[in-house]
């Protein structure tokens, strides 16, 4: 089966819901993809809030705001991006009021707003009201209001269509060739589908999943990422990934940074707030991956509580009015997955894998791009956590995950919509759907292989346990040479399910494969960076390596061997800078 | 310990009705059942079929019936259902089209009819619309439902009267209807005026019980129809 749509959005998060509402009220036909049902996308699981300087509570300006983001980023930053990033937010934000959504408010009935970390007045001086919330579900009313934005202007939607390969005319799109559309797999039953589009957008959010202890959702595998690899697309800046600081014991389940934003504390087993030891000025509103660090210090020096491998989120002083108004969604992931109650109790935390800075890189438009001179694939754009632009670098800042997918998500529609006028679509046909089906029905026949689960287990397993908040080259050695062993094993997976109705198991299958290139390429990465940068914290080389490293790490996939290529970094207002807090 | 989870199978494949199958499986206390469905499908048996997404509560996919109650499986830990056996079942009164999934495709065209979304022609000012803290709490409690249809699915109105519009429609429409920035509320009581619309419901309650989000379902609805009302009087 064939059809056309003059431009396409894989992925119904944040990004691709707003691109999707720009090529709708542009009047292009265009349709989303998602193998979920949009409202059951990741960005709804967002909590604290959405960055902007508008200055309801005190003075703020985008300057300040692009400053924090550049410094929070370690200086990886493309600082014309961060630019972007800073003004659009106060504008993206406004419009999102203005399609209805629910942000708590002022006394005076203007956008209520709330510290979070690494924000900062006049270039770093002490904590700023900036983010925006609605209670502690942000993302929620965002992917909702948004959601209904697009059935207002009647979107096309595919829902529970999974995305399985990219089309492509004229080549490898690593080679000069252009992007041309998706096969995707209906999931109710089996049917493989060709779209033939002028342009396709990724927006498919994060990779996650690859690690054992994650706020992330099931569904983040790294999908879009991986199919752009696959097509000779490099994966820009891998080896950073973040890790949450606060996270549930042993599962991982977000517990927002809006409770340190309100005046939550962290505690040790002595009960003190041993931030003041790791950034004095902004204590537990220092960036994320200064204060997950410091919780792994703690519990090594055997300051966790009990000797164990967490520390305490206090939010008591707070009090009942604060923690049920404003941290209401949290207090009960507490309360359901920990049986804790945050209003008398203590609760025990510990980091948790959240959010890939890296991804498909692209220029300010939104546009993927293919080497170190910036060189644009024709017809792919990427926009959220899937694209790496780069406005988080290093490090990214809470709350700009969403500033991320509003802003570069309104411009992805906005790019499409000039880009498909007067080009002709692609001249494909169903044949191109063939490879990725023979792949699938290789997973689908195939007799005493090993099962995904197992498999994706192990992975889980050394990527947490070797490529997480410390690394050095010994555990990244030990995780190439585990992550080679796990392609090699995957190569037979197999699967019980064989039939065509909402296979799951295979789908599951697939995925596995995605997240196993993102995997390596994670390593490759981390292995080549010998330094310490935001996120990427190499034990054996601590310092920060400005003369070698301020660049963006390309690595790309070629007859199964990964060349790294390094970009890079776009500087024009603020010179690199020793970071501290 | 050993728990036992006897789950509804049906596989349009392979089975010309639903039937129970049993499953032994090694559970904690703070196992949600989610956990254990999933130790079902990795460590014993692929074919098993489930939505599931975010495992956390906010994303919705993965409502079903558990020991008899609409509950997200993500959402209800093994020490809450009490006993070592626990039944697990999908909606009730929606299409099954593998295990434990349902068409949502009804559920979502109902939701749509409601107009879900906010209606504002007029010309929106340069900064945010001013809305007080008290006008915008009005609303607070219907703008967290996640879709899940576990309270429509749950609704002996809906089952006896599968036109009818159901309570995750009317929610949708009460977080609009009672938004000071919003200029359709008319239209939307019109929409639930008709014979399809609130006066399906008995107030049974059965919503309310089945959110995983604590709305106050029924008060909602009763809220709409006063609405209905006092539009005429």
């Amino acid at each position: 089966m064939i059809r056309d749509h003059d431009a396409l959005v894989v992925g119904a998060g944040g990004a691709g819901l707003w691109a999707a509402l720009e090529l709708a009220k542009a009047g292009v036909d265009s349709a989303v993809l998602t193998k979920l049902y949009p409202t059951r996308s990741h960005t709804g699981a967002a909590q604290g809030g959405v960055c902007a300087a508008l200055g309801n509570q005190e003075e703020d300006h985008w300057e300040w705001h692009m400053f924090d983001t550049v410094k929070g980023g370690d200086y990886l930053v493309d600082q014309d991006a961060a630019e972007v990033l800073a003004r659009e937010a106060i504008e993206t934000v406004i419009e999102l009021e203005h399609m209805g959504l629910p942000f708590n408010r002022t006394d005076d009935g203007r956008i209520d707003q709330r510290r979070f970390g690494g924000h900062t007045r006049n270039y770093g001086e002490g904590p700023v009201k900036r983010a925006c919330y609605a209670a502690d579900r942000t993302g929620h009313m965002i992917l909702q209001t948004l959601y209904q934005q697009c059935l207002k202007h009647g979107v096309k939607f595919y829902d529970e269509y999974h995305v399985v390969d990219l089309v492509t005319e004229g080549g490898e799109l690593g080679d000069g060739g252009r992007a041309a559309g998706v096969v995707a797999y209906r999931i109710a039953d089996g049917e493989l589908v060709v779209l033939r589009s002028k342009a396709v957008l990724l927006a498919t959010g994060g990779f996650g999943r690859m690690f054992r202890v994650t706020s992330n959702a099931w569904s983040l595998t790294g999908d879009g990422v991986a199919l752009a690899y696959r097509h000779g697309v490099p994966m820009q800046d891998m080896e950073f990934y973040q890790f949450h600081p606060t996270g549930i014991v042993g599962i991982g389940i977000l517990l927002s940074e809006a409770a340190r934003g309100e005046g939550g504390t962290l505690l040790n087993d002595l009960g003190e707030r041993f931030m003041k030891d790791y950034a004095p000025n902004l204590m537990e509103l220092a960036p994320r991956d200064m204060v997950s660090r410091a919780i792994y210090q703690e519990i090594r020096a055997g300051r966790g509580i009990g000797g164990k491998d967490y520390v305490y989120l206090d939010v008591r002083h707070l009090g009942r009015k604060v923690i049920e108004e404003k941290l209401p969604d949290i207090t009960e992931f507490a309360r359901v997955y920990q049986g804790v109650e945050p209003l008398t109790e203590p609760v025990p935390i510990q980091p948790t894998a959240h959010y890939a800075m890296g991804g498909i890189p692209t220029d300010l438009l939104t546009r993927v791009t293919r080497d170190t001179a910036h060189t644009v694939v024709p017809g792919l754009y990427a926009a959220g956590e899937a694209a790496s632009v780069s406005v988080h670098g290093a490090n990214r800042l809470g709350t700009n995950s969403l500033v991320d997918l509003l802003v570069f998500g309104r411009r992805a529609g906005r790019q499409m919509a000039a880009d498909v006028r007067g080009v002709r679509m692609p001249a494909v046909d169903d044949a191109v759907m063939e490879p990725v089906r023979a792949e699938l029905e290789a997973i689908r026949g195939r007799q005493g292989g090993e099962r995904a689960a197992a498999i994706r287990r192990d992975l889980a397993d050394v990527m947490m346990d070797d490529v997480g908040v410390y690394r050095d080259e010994t555990c990244l050695r030990r995780a190439q040479k585990a992550v080679g062993g796990l392609r090699e094993r995957y190569r037979t997976v197999a699967v019980h399910d064989t039939g065509t109705t909402f296979n799951t198991d295979l789908l599951e299958a697939r995925e596995l494969g995605y997240l196993l290139d993102c995997a390596e390429a994670m390593v490759a990465s981390a292995l080549a960076r010998t330094e310490s940068r935001g996120a990427h914290s190499r034990e054996d080389y601590p310092e920060r390596d400005d003369t070698k490293f301020l660049a963006h790490t390309l690595a790309t996939r070629r007859d199964g061997v990964i060349s790294l290529a390094y970009k890079p970094v776009t500087i024009t207002k603020f010179q690199p800078k020793p970071r501290t807090y | 310990m050993q728990v036992e989870l006897r789950i509804l199978r049906y596989d349009p494949e392979r089975d010309r009705r639903p039937h129970e199958e049993s499953y032994r499986v090694e559970a904690g206390p703070m196992d949600r059942v989610l956990d254990l469905l999933h130790r079902v499908k990795y460590e014993q048996d692929g074919t098993l079929t489930f939505r599931r997404s975010c495992g956390h509560g906010i994303c919705g996919s993965d409502a079903m019936l558990i020991n008899g109650r609409n509950r997200l499986a993500c959402k209800i830990r093994v020490d809450q259902l009490g006993g070592k056996r626990i039944t697990v079942a999908p909606l009730p009164g929606l299409p099954v089209m593998k295990d434990l999934v349902v068409d949502m495709e009804a559920f979502f065209a109902k939701f749509r009819s409601v107009q879900p979304f906010l209606v504002n022609e007029g010309v929106a000012p340069v900064r945010e619309r001013r809305q007080s803290a008290h006008d915008r709490e009005r609303f607070d409690d219907t703008t967290k439902c996640i879709l899940c249809a576990a309270c429509t699915s749950s609704c002996p109105s809906f089952w006896a009267q599968p036109a009818y519009v159901g309570p995750a429609a009317i929610v949708n429409a009460h977080r609009f209807i009672f938004d000071t920035r919003d200029d359709a509320a008319e239209e939307r009581l019109e929409i639930l005026a008709d014979k399809d619309g609130v006066w399906r419901c008995r107030t049974i309650f059965n919503c309310t019980d089945a959110c995983p989000r604590g709305i106050h379902i029924t008060q909602a609805i009763l809220e709409v129809s006063r609405a209905i009302v006092e539009r005429h009087a």
